[in-house]
């Protein structure tokens, strides 16, 4: 590269940078003020594209026009955060932990149907920004003058920013508010009304992110999960919570895509190397790097230890033998009676139950929340997969050691995690996801790269479902009976004493990092025998399986069912994936239809359904009695 | 938008009447369609219809071996997991007789090998790796679209026409795009020696920085680029490329980037002259296409995009092989398929028993501009069949049975 | 007496801030050390510098003559150092007992296993212990729900698994009703002098203090001002000067 060179690639760094920050920092203040995971806030950033393309064509390609149909559409996305956060997460925030997730997951795939269906498949060509439609030169080369006019946006709404949360009374609100969530309480402030705001603003912030990009980028369907997990990488690596380490961070990241690409292909010692495949996962590379080192961000502080939990976990109730043998024997009878379908069904509903109650067991039980469980899933599935394919060893014994390959990249990944806590934690198991997720993707000659693993199919005595069925209910039922057990064991006490109270943890003795990564440990060889036991049943494997898509699949059956009781997982991953099955078949806009029934479940057991039943069975006792 | 599920709708009316009706009147024969709806609606909407149209057409003209049509459809969520399951769902409880659809390519091959293990007929739609009939092929599974190697090798006459020394090439960082930048390589370099290939982007798939993958295409100074890209990503590339003076005396060939649904939305900012493969629907006159073009216009108050084109076809496809086959028995469906020749929009085509590819050609071609919208000019039609590898090549690839 | 805690020249500094400095004193065993002094003296850094949660910059702390300085806390614990928080800190979603075995069991070395059922082995020993702190007829309730006096209790029971030599209290009777706080030092000062253990303890309560302290130290902006008996503390003039009027 040369200089000028050089100096352009940090100038398309710094203009990419600008809406990542925009976007960033709307999610840093909800999450900072509400302490929610906002998964919509991709929804509402393309929204702001959407919203922008509409008004520019109604109100013309003219600069009055351009700019306030940018405003506009920002102020739209703003109104749209309010809807949301007044229709939906208000009635949420008594929830457990994360719950409010599942609530903007929904809300993710209905605005995706709604989108569909009021701007059509096409992707939305915006025009120039009308004074900004030409590019200026600079030593020799051409830069567009509107990319430098994103450069200058970003420090700008940093300063406006600054000046909010420094100058006014809502902005010392919002401060305290992120520091000590009930020192606001405590003084009196309409708590409502400062979430609706937070809301407002952060939306805003999306929304205007979003519109800015109309000269550069089409609207289409796609934007929501390009962006969110981006944004979620820079709110973390930056320090949640913090708007400059929001700006530090998505220049670093802006820029740091930017000279991947401008580096491309480099020969080293005769290994080619391409950095250019390297913006596939260069965003999760520097997070996992920045959270090692610094397990706050960059400019993040460690959260202020709560006075009180929020609400102390209930305790774990065991399921009786009893109802365990007679769900067995159903489970066991339905093949005899149901149709073959069904069985399908429930091969892939297994596997997920299985999967679910290894992620339960390591965000509920041992507190340890995991964005990127797929990790383990898929390493799994592609363990089999590849010891089947590569290695030529048998079906059977694939099976067996895939669960071992799993939890050996658990070893590794595990170490790391037990170090930070909360939602530093989470990303950071994400990032490890997503960087085994590049591997596996990248990686043609063994992997199979992005077409996976063909022709992995069971021994020829498993070949007919019913059997793979039965083997794939032995499997995931002896692995979660084992998870069951190992929570009323020693070590799973210690698991929940040690997310009590890490304090009391240390201070009686236990090495509560070793017994977390011996968690991380276990459940990365269960994820994995999940994994594997799918794999066998679909005959093929491909990256999705440890795609970001899947990890969120995963979180949703766990806080669907509810994170508080032992059977909520199992429970959440049938309905999901039975709802899924069900409403994709009889419905065209199935997504929107499937995030409303989320959002019904929601609003009516903020416990997950099976915490909700049990409290409405709890209340009908009390009733009689 | 709605007419599936008013055919849908419709099936299960004219099933409930047929049920009621007189003794005789037999069951429709149903086919499973999957299809990735929700993840690349741009094309797979047009693609739906194109489906609906054959599916009137075929049932207005009597059906198949005296029986109706019912194509049941399902989304397969972009996942080759949810797409085996939709697979087996179609098959044991909808009862249908075979497949056919699939869009992304690790979709298609799970669906090909899915179908080699069921021992069930395969129509792969849209996959265009060319594994899915030459290094991954099988007996069970057939290709109707141009595959990637066919749609490159199309393009390579006027690259090698044009004798350009430096090429900077540009792809979405997944199978296909890898296929396209591999076969583009192989093909340039065979027939014209001394090539160069002086820089090699590899963009996320709907993730392109196009600002800066424009740059560094500049800073190689080529005198060609060789792009795969399409959607959203072609969209920024064209727009940063034309900004930044990227396409300023450099010859530019794009795959796919002609078809309406990926030219339409560039609007006037279409790249003038690129050299591309797509489908000038306006324009092609033929008999055949003309008929399709006036039902699909007559249908829908909508002109047809390629999706439509491979929708309508795959259909024909099905309803021929079944003709041919007499039956409905899947060795004969199977051998009913090898050696298929029937019409589509595009001309005859022919599925070649060697490799199950069908020789559907493309439209070659480069953009031009006018009234503020995209076109092909200076088109021309190359059939599927002289854009292949030779017999020998291509037996070398595809495994022994 | 044989001293249980030696501490030496104990300093901390927190960015140029002294927070402790040059503090030295002993615990023996059966002693009851009530350390006092106002807010910000340097209390809590104290005490967490003994038990391992800070490192201090400078000085020595033994622990029945072994050097203990750079040990983890729960290193410390298990060469017989129990703790309790001025914010009580138990695990919530297990039961009272439960808390109590699991003190027992990382103390026996057994919570290692997967497979065992928790719960089965030193019931008796929880229950006794329970008992002592009176809390025994609550033991099947989940520390979630119990009251702020009975988790205080909850903890020191906890705290008295590991048969400690030394237990460190901090703040025991905060957000206790006064007349709770005495029945519960009165309580930990009869089990210390029971078993020879040794207790350092801070306090707000002065009431506590006086009457159950058979030593007291005095700290102020991180020095030990004073030391001795209650009766020599009550009339030592220094120490006045900092409760009442002084320059804080």
């Amino acid at each position: 590269m040369t200089l000028s060179s050089i100096l352009i690639q940090l100038l398309n760094g710094l203009a990419s940078a600008s809406s990542l920050f925009l976007v960033s920092a709307g999610l840093s203040l909800i999450f900072g003020v509400t302490r929610i995971v906002n998964f919509a806030h991709g929804s509402l950033y393309m929204l702001g594209l959407y919203g922008a393309y509409t008004l520019i064509e109604v109100l013309g390609r003219t600069p009055l026009g351009f700019w306030s149909a940018v405003v506009l559409a920002a102020l739209a996305v703003g109104i749209a955060g309010v809807l949301i956060e007044v229709l939906v997460l208000r009635r949420v925030y008594r929830a457990p932990e994360l719950f409010q997730l599942l609530a903007t997951f929904a809300v993710v795939l209905v605005i995706k149907d709604i989108a569909l269906f009021a701007w059509g498949p096409e992707d939305l060509v915006g025009p120039r920004a009308p004074g900004f439609d030409t590019a200026v030169e600079i030593l020799g080369k051409r830069i567009p003058s509107y990319d430098l006019l994103l450069i200058a946006i970003g420090p700008v709404v940093l300063a406006v920013l600054w000046l909010l949360l420094t100058r006014t009374r809502w902005g010392a609100l919002v401060r305290a508010a992120t520091q000590d969530r009930e020192m606001v309480g405590a003084l009196g402030v309409d708590q409502a009304k400062l979430f609706t705001s937070v809301f407002f603003a952060g939306a805003v912030l999306a929304g205007l992110g979003g519109a800015l990009q109309i000269p550069r980028e089409p609207a289409n369907l796609d934007l929501d999960l390009a962006i969110i997990a981006d944004a979620f990488v820079i709110t973390v690596v930056g320090g949640l919570g913090s708007i400059g380490g929001a700006f530090l961070a998505a220049i670093l990241i802006g820029v740091a895509k930017a000279f991947c690409i401008g580096i491309g292909t480099v020969d080293w010692f005769g290994l080619e190397i391409s950095f250019s495949k390297l913006t596939l996962v260069v965003e999760f590379l520097i997070m996992a790097l920045v959270l090692v080192v610094r397990p706050y961000g960059l400019l993040g502080k460690p959260q202020a230890v709560q006075r009180i939990a929020a609400e102390p976990s209930p305790p774990l109730t065991a399921p009786t033998w009893k109802m365990a043998l007679v769900w067995m024997a159903v489970l066991v009878a339905v093949p005899l009676v149901a149709d073959r379908y069904v069985t399908i069904l429930l091969t892939d509903i297994v596997c997920f139950a299985l999967f679910a109650v290894s992620l339960h067991f390591i965000m509920g039980p041992a507190g340890m929340v995991s964005f990127g469980h797929a990790a383990y899933f898929g390493l799994g599935a592609y363990a089999a997969g590849l010891l089947f394919k590569q290695a030529g060893l048998p079906m059977e014994a694939a099976l067996l050691l895939a669960p071992l390959c799993a939890g050996a990249f658990a070893i590794v990944y595990g170490w790391f995690c037990v170090r930070l806590s909360g939602v530093y934690l989470a990303m950071l198991t994400l990032a490890f996801a997503q960087i085994s997720w590049s591997i596996v993707f990248q990686w043609d000659s063994f992997t199979g790269g992005s077409n996976g693993v063909l022709g992995i199919w069971p021994s020829a005595w498993l070949a007919d479902k019913t059997t793979y069925y039965y083997l794939a209910l032995a499997c995931c039922g002896l692995g979660i009976a084992f998870l069951w057990r190992v929570l009323f064991s020693p070590f799973g006490f210690t698991l929940r004493a040690g997310r009590d109270s890490p304090l009391r943890a240390e201070a009686i003795g236990i090495d509560l990092r070793g017994v977390q990564w011996a968690a991380f440990v276990l459940v990365g060889a269960l994820a994995g025998l999940a994994g594997a036991v799918y794999a066998f049943s679909k005959g093929s494997i491909s990256p999705s399986a440890i795609s970001i898509a899947q990890s969120t699949d995963g979180l949703i059956m766990v806080l669907l069912g509810g994170v508080e009781t032992l059977t909520g997982p199992i429970v959440g991953a049938a309905i999901f994936t039975w709802l899924r099955d069900e409403v994709a078949r009889r419905t065209e806009f199935w997504r929107a239809v499937m995030g409303g029934v989320i959002l019904v479940i929601v609003l009516l057991f903020p416990q997950g359904l099976v915490g909700g039943l049990k409290a409405l069975a709890l209340r009908w006792q009390e009733q009689r009695a | 938008m709605l007419t599936r599920n008013y055919l849908l709708a419709g099936a299960a009316a004219l099933a409930a009447l047929s049920l009621a009706g007189p003794a005789g009147a037999q069951a429709p024969i149903k086919i499973g369609e999957l299809n990735s709806y929700k993840n690349f609606p741009a094309f797979l909407e047009p693609y739906k219809k194109g489906v609906d149209l054959a599916v009137d057409e075929v049932n207005a003209a009597g059906g198949v071996l005296g029986r109706k049509l019912e194509i049941v459809s399902r989304d397969d969520n972009g996942n080759p997991g949810d797409a085996v399951r939709v697979a087996e769902e179609l098959l044991s409880r909808e009862g249908v007789s075979f497949l056919i659809g699939t869009f992304p390519s690790h979709v298609g091959l799970a669906v090909s090998d899915f179908a080699k293990q069921r021992k069930v007929l395969f129509i792969a739609a849209e996959p265009l790796t060319d594994k899915l009939v030459w290094e991954a092929g099988n007996p069970y599974t057939f290709r109707l679209r141009t595959s990637t190697y066919m749609q490159t090798a199309m393009l390579i006459p006027d690259a090698v026409k044009l004798n350009k020394k430096r090429w900077a090439i540009v792809y979405p960082n997944y199978e296909y795009g890898q296929s396209a930048t591999a076969a583009f390589k192989k093909l340039l370099s065979a027939k014209q020696p001394g090539v160069e290939f002086v820089a090699e982007q590899a963009a996320p798939l709907g993730k392109i920085d196009a600002g800066a993958v424009v740059q560094a295409l500049a800073d190689a100074k080529p005198d060609a680029i060789f792009s795969s890209l399409f959607g959203a990503d072609l969209a920024k590339f064209v727009r940063e490329g034309a900004q930044r003076g990227l396409f300023k005396d450099v010859a530019v060939f794009n795959l796919l980037a002609g078809e309406p649904e990926y030219l339409d939305p560039l609007k006037e900012e279409a790249p003038d002259g690129w050299y591309v493969t797509g489908y000038p629907w306006s324009e092609i006159k033929t008999p055949e296409h003309g008929k399709f073009v006036a039902a699909y216009q007559a249908k829908y108050k909508d002109y047809p995009r390629l999706g439509s084109v491979v929708g309508y076809s795959t259909v024909i496809s099905a309803v021929e092989a079944i003709k041919k086959a007499g039956s409905l028995d899947q060795a004969k469906l199977i051998a009913a398929m090898s050696g298929l020749k029937h019409m589509t929009p595009f001309g005859a085509i022919e599925y070649r028993p060697i490799d199950h590819q069908s020789t559907m050609g493309a439209y070659v071609g480069r953009i031009g501009v006018k009234d503020g919208k995209g076109y092909m000019k200076e088109w021309r039609f190359v059939d599927g069949k002289d854009a292949l590898p030779s017999d020998d090549e291509v037996m070398k690839m595809r495994p022994k049975n | 007496m044989t001293a249980v805690l030696q501490v030496e020249g104990l300093h901390k500094a927190f960015g140029g801030v002294q927070a402790v400095a040059d503090v030295s004193f002993t615990v023996s065993a059966g002693e009851m050390l009530a350390l006092i002094g106002p807010n910000g003296a340097g209390k809590s850094t104290c005490f967490n510098m003994l038990n391992g949660q800070l490192s201090p910059d400078l000085g020595i702390v033994r622990l029945e003559g072994r050097d203990i300085v750079g040990l983890r806390p729960r290193t410390i614990w298990r060469l017989g150092v129990g703790r309790t928080f001025q914010i009580t800190a138990t695990f919530a979603s297990l039961g009272v007992r439960e808390n109590v075995q699991m003190a027992l069991y990382s103390h026996a070395g057994r919570l290692r296993s997967m497979l065992q059922r928790f719960g089965a082995a030193f019931r008796t020993e929880a229950d006794a212990l329970l008992s002592q702190v009176g809390m025994l007829d609550q033991a099947e309730r989940t520390c979630g729900v119990l009251a702020y006096g009975d988790l205080k209790r909850v903890e020191l029971a906890m705290a008295l698994a590991n048969q400690p030599r030394l237990l460190l209290m901090d703040e025991p009777t905060a957000g206790m009703a006064p007349k709770e706080r005495v029945a519960l030092m009165e309580l930990t000062a009869g089990l210390a002098r029971a078993r020879g253990i040794a207790v350092l303890f801070t306090e707000h309560d002065m009431d506590v203090v006086f009457s159950q302290a058979d030593r007291i130290i005095v700290l102020d902006r991180g020095q030990l001002i004073a030391g001795g008996t209650p009766d020599e503390i009550r009339n030592n003039a220094a120490v006045r000067t900092v409760y009442l009027g002084g320059t804080h």
